[in-house]
C-alpha cells in the first residue's frame, strides 16, 4: 500500500479528513522549507504538496504568484526542490506530493523526474496544465515509477470526462472547488456538494477537495457537506509564509494555523 | 501539409492542449463552434461580408518601386494589412472570433495585448457587437504603445495594466488565462495569435489565411505568375503564417519568418527563439522557446512590443523542423533604420513589428535578381510608434 493510501485509510479509521497542506518549496529559502514541513507535519498536517516555483504559474492567484517569484529569487529549481525532498526523507515519512507545471519537468526529461522522484520518496505529483489528454506518456512512468498522478476535476469538467479522468488517475482526486485561481474566494459550497458526490459515484478514490479554502470554520463546512476525504490548504499558509522575513515567529503562527485546521477536521 | 494539426491539435510534436481542468470544456466548445461554422455557408458570407464592408478588404497587393530601386535587388511587393480597419491584420482573426462569440452566446471578451494593434482590434469588433470588453497589456508595453491605449478607451474597452515579471506580452496572457478560468462561463478570450491551445492556432491561421489567397489571386493578376518569396515578421506569428500557409504546397517559393533580434542575439537581448530557443511549453502550447535550462521561461527584449515574446507559433516550429520556412532576426536598430527607408521611399510608415521583415530584406535584398518577386507582408502601420521612434536615437 503507498503512502497516500495509508493516510487516506488511517484518518478514516481515526474519524478525521485528511489535511493536504501547500507550501511553496523555497519561499522563503530551501533549508526554511525543510523546517516549515517538519514543524507542520508537527501540527496535524498529514500530506505535504509542495509547490514548484515557475516563472508564469497561470492556475495560480497572486499568493502563490508572489511566492513563486520569491523562490526563484533563490534560485529554486526543480532540481533543488527533489534534493530537499531527499533530505526530508531522512526526517520524515509523511507523503510529499509535488504541485509542479509541466515545462520544468519537461526540460529536466519527463523519464528522469519519475526516476529522481521515485529515488527520494516523492509520492505523487500534480501537474496544474497537464490536461488527460496530453497525459499518456507520464501515465505510463507514473505506473512504472510508482508516483501517483494526481488529476484535477473542475466545476466545469463534464460527466463524460469525469469518468475518463477517474479512470486514468491515482492516490486521489483533486476536486478544484471554483472557476478561478488559487486562493480566490469560495462563495457557494452547493455546486461543490454536487460535483463531489458524482465523482464518489464513478470512483473508491479518495477525493480531497482545494482552492478557496481560507478558514477553519469553511474546511469543517466544506469537508463535512462534501463528505471528501480531503481538504487542501494552500493560500491561507503561504501567507502566513509571506511574513517570514518580518515576522521571527512565524513558524510557531504557521504551526498554530495548521493545528487549528487539524482540529476542524476531526470528527466526533 | 496543410491538413495539420490533427484532431488532438498537433503539428508534429508541437502544439497540443495544456491547459488547467477547468478551461478544458471551453476549448472543446469553441473547437466545436469554429468547426461546424467553418463550413456554414451563412457563417462564412457574414463574415466574408464584415471583412468586405467593415474591414476593408481585399487590401491592396502594392508594387513599391522605390523601394526596388533603392535595394536594387527583386520586384518588391507589398501586402498592405497596415491598411485594413484600425491599422493591422489583427482584425482578421478577430472579425472571425466575434461572430464565434456571439454563436456561443457568450456577453464578454477578454484578449492580452502587446503592441496594442490586437487590442484595439478586439475592443473595435467588441464595440460593433456590444460586448463587454477587458483588455490585459503590460505596463511597459502601455507606456510604448500609449496611442493605443487611447484609442481602446475609446472605443469602450477596460484596459488593465499588468505589472507582474517582465510587464510585457507574456504576462498579459498569463493575467488573460487567469480572467479566463474565472469567468469562463460568460467570457470568450480572444487570444491574438497562433498560439496558445488547439483550436486557437488553427483557427487563428484559417482566418489569418485570407492575407495569403488574396496575395495569390493578386500576384497573378499583377506578374502573371507566382512570387519567389515571401518574408513576413514573426512574433506569435499570425501575420506570417496568414500570407504563407496558401503557398506552402508549391514547394519553389521561399519563405522567410523574421523575429525580434533585439540588441543582437550575443547580447542574450532579443525575442529571435528560433535562434536560441529550445522545445517546451507555454501558455497551453508545446512550440519552440526562450527557456532557462531549468524551464523558466525567460525574458525577451525588442523594441517592438508585438515582437516581444517568448514563445513561436506551434505551427512554425513544425515548419522550420521540415525546412519548409526559414527564420531569421532583425535587430532593434536595423528595423528602425527599415523603418525610416520605408517612410522616405513610399510614404508609408510601418508598424515596428512589420519594420523587421524590412530590415531583414534590405539585408538579403542582393542575392536575389531583378526578374524575382518577393511579397513582403506589411502587418500594420506605425503611428502608434511615432513617439518611440522619435525617442530612439539610431536614426542617422
Amino acid at each position: 500500500m503507498s503512502r497516500i493510501q495509508e493516510t487516506f485509510q488511517r484518518s478514516d479509521a481515526k474519524h478525521e479528513t485528511v489535511l493536504i497542506a501547500y507550501v511553496m518549496a523555497g519561499d522563503p529559502n530551501l533549508s526554511t522549507t525543510e523546517k516549515i514541513v517538519l514543524e507542520i507535519e508537527k501540527a496535524g498536517a498529514d500530506m505535504i504538496e509542495l509547490g514548484v516555483p515557475f516563472s508564469d504559474p497561470v492556475a495560480d492567484g497572486p499568493t502563490i504568484q508572489k511566492a513563486s517569484e520569491r523562490a526563484l529569487e533563490k534560485g529554486v529549481t526543480l532540481k533543488s526542490v527533489i534534493e530537499t525532498v531527499s533530505a526530508l526523507r531522512k526526517q520524515t515519512q509523511i507523503p510529499i506530493l509535488l504541485m509542479t507545471y509541466l515545462n520544468p519537468i519537461h526540460a529536466m526529461g519527463v523519464e528522469l523526474f519519475f526516476k529522481k522522484g521515485r529515488a527520494v520518496g516523492i509520492d505523487g505529483v500534480i501537474i496544474p496544465d497537464m490536461p488527460l489528454e496530453e497525459a499518456e506518456a507520464y501515465l505510463a512512468l507514473s505506473r512504472r515509477y510508482r508516483i501517483n498522478l494526481i488529476f484535477l476535476i473542475a466545476p466545469t469538467t463534464s460527466p463524460s470526462r469525469m469518468k475518463k479522468i477517474v479512470k486514468a488517475a491515482s492516490g486521489f482526486i483533486y476536486y478544484v472547488t471554483l472557476t478561478g485561481t488559487t486562493g480566490a474566494p469560495l462563495q457557494e459550497t452547493n455546486s461543490v456538494v454536487e460535483q463531489v458526490s458524482k465523482i464518489k459515484s464513478l470512483t473508491k478514490m479518495p477525493v480531497a477537495v482545494g482552492f478557496g479554502i481560507s478558514d477553519y470554520a469553511q474546511a469543517r463546512a466544506v469537508a463535512h457537506l462534501t463528505g471528501a476525504d480531503g481538504i487542501i490548504v494552500g493560500s491561507a499558509l503561504v501567507k502566513t509564509i509571506e511574513t517570514a522575513s518580518k515576522d521571527a515567529f512565524f513558524l510557531s503562527k504557521l504551526s498554530e494555523q495548521v493545528s487549528e485546521f487539524k482540529e476542524a477536521l476531526r470528527w466526533p | 501539409m496543410t491538413s495539420l494539426p490533427n484532431k488532438k491539435g498537433r503539428f508534429g510534436p508541437y502544439g497540443g492542449r495544456y491547459v488547467p481542468e477547468t478551461l478544458m470544456s471551453a476549448l472543446v466548445e469553441l473547437e466545436a463552434a469554429y468547426l461546424s461554422s467553418k463550413e456554414n455557408p451563412k457563417f462564412k458570407r457574414e463574415l466574408a461580408n464584415a471583412l468586405k464592408n467593415y474591414v476593408g478588404r481585399p487590401t491592396p497587393l502594392y508594387f513599391a518601386k522605390r523601394l526596388t530601386e533603392a535595394l536594387r535587388g527583386p520586384k518588391i511587393y507589398l501586402k498592405r494589412e497596415d491598411l485594413c480597419h484600425t491599422g493591422a491584420h489583427k482584425i482578421n482573426n478577430t472579425m472571425g472570433q466575434v461572430l464565434l462569440t456571439r454563436q456561443m452566446g457568450k456577453k464578454r471578451v477578454i484578449a492580452e495585448t502587446g503592441a496594442g494593434q490586437h487590442g484595439v482590434a478586439v475592443a473595435t469588433v467588441a464595440a460593433k457587437f456590444n460586448l463587454e470588453c477587458k483588455i490585459y497589456m503590460g505596463e511597459v508595453d502601455k507606456t510604448r504603445q500609449k496611442p493605443n491605449v487611447t484609442r481602446m478607451e475609446h472605443l469602450g474597452a477596460e484596459v488593465v495594466g499588468v505589472s507582474e515579471g517582465s510587464k510585457t506580452l507574456k504576462d498579459a496572457i498569463n493575467a488573460a488565462m487567469r480572467d479566463w478560468t474565472t469567468n469562463v462561463a460568460n467570457t470568450h478570450y480572444i487570444l491574438g495569435s497562433v498560439l496558445g491551445p488547439h483550436p486557437y492556432p488553427m483557427m487563428i491561421r484559417d482566418f489569418q489565411s485570407v492575407i495569403g489567397l488574396e496575395a495569390h489571386q493578386q500576384i497573378l493578376k499583377a506578374e502573371g505568375r507566382l512570387p519567389d518569396c515571401l518574408i513576413a515578421c514573426v512574433g506569435g506569428g499570425s501575420n506570417a503564417i496568414g500570407l504563407f500557409h496558401p503557398f506552402l504546397s508549391n514547394k519553389s517559393i521561399r519563405m522567410i519568418g523574421v523575429e525580434a533580434g533585439g540588441m543582437g542575439i550575443a547580447s542574450g537581448k532579443h525575442a529571435a527563439r528560433m535562434a536560441t530557443g529550445s522545445i517546451g511549453v507555454l501558455h497551453g502550447t508545446m512550440t519552440t522557446l526562450l527557456q532557462d535550462p531549468h524551464g523558466q521561461i525567460q525574458e525577451t527584449h525588442s523594441v517592438s512590443a508585438g515582437l516581444d515574446y517568448a514563445a513561436i507559433g506551434p505551427e512554425h516550429s513544425y515548419y522550420r523542423d521540415k525546412k519548409r520556412i526559414e527564420y531569421s532576426h532583425a535587430t532593434d536598430e536595423a528595423a528602425l533604420r527599415a523603418f525610416r527607408l520605408l517612410a522616405r521611399t513610399e510614404g508609408i510608415l510601418p508598424a515596428l513589428e512589420s519594420s523587421h521583415a524590412i530590415a531583414y530584406l534590405m539585408e538579403i535584398a542582393s542575392s536575389f535578381d531583378s526578374r524575382q518577386i518577393v511579397i513582403l507582408n506589411l502587418s500594420g502601420r506605425g503611428d502608434k510608434d511615432i513617439d518611440q521612434i522619435t525617442s530612439e536615437e539610431v536614426l542617422d
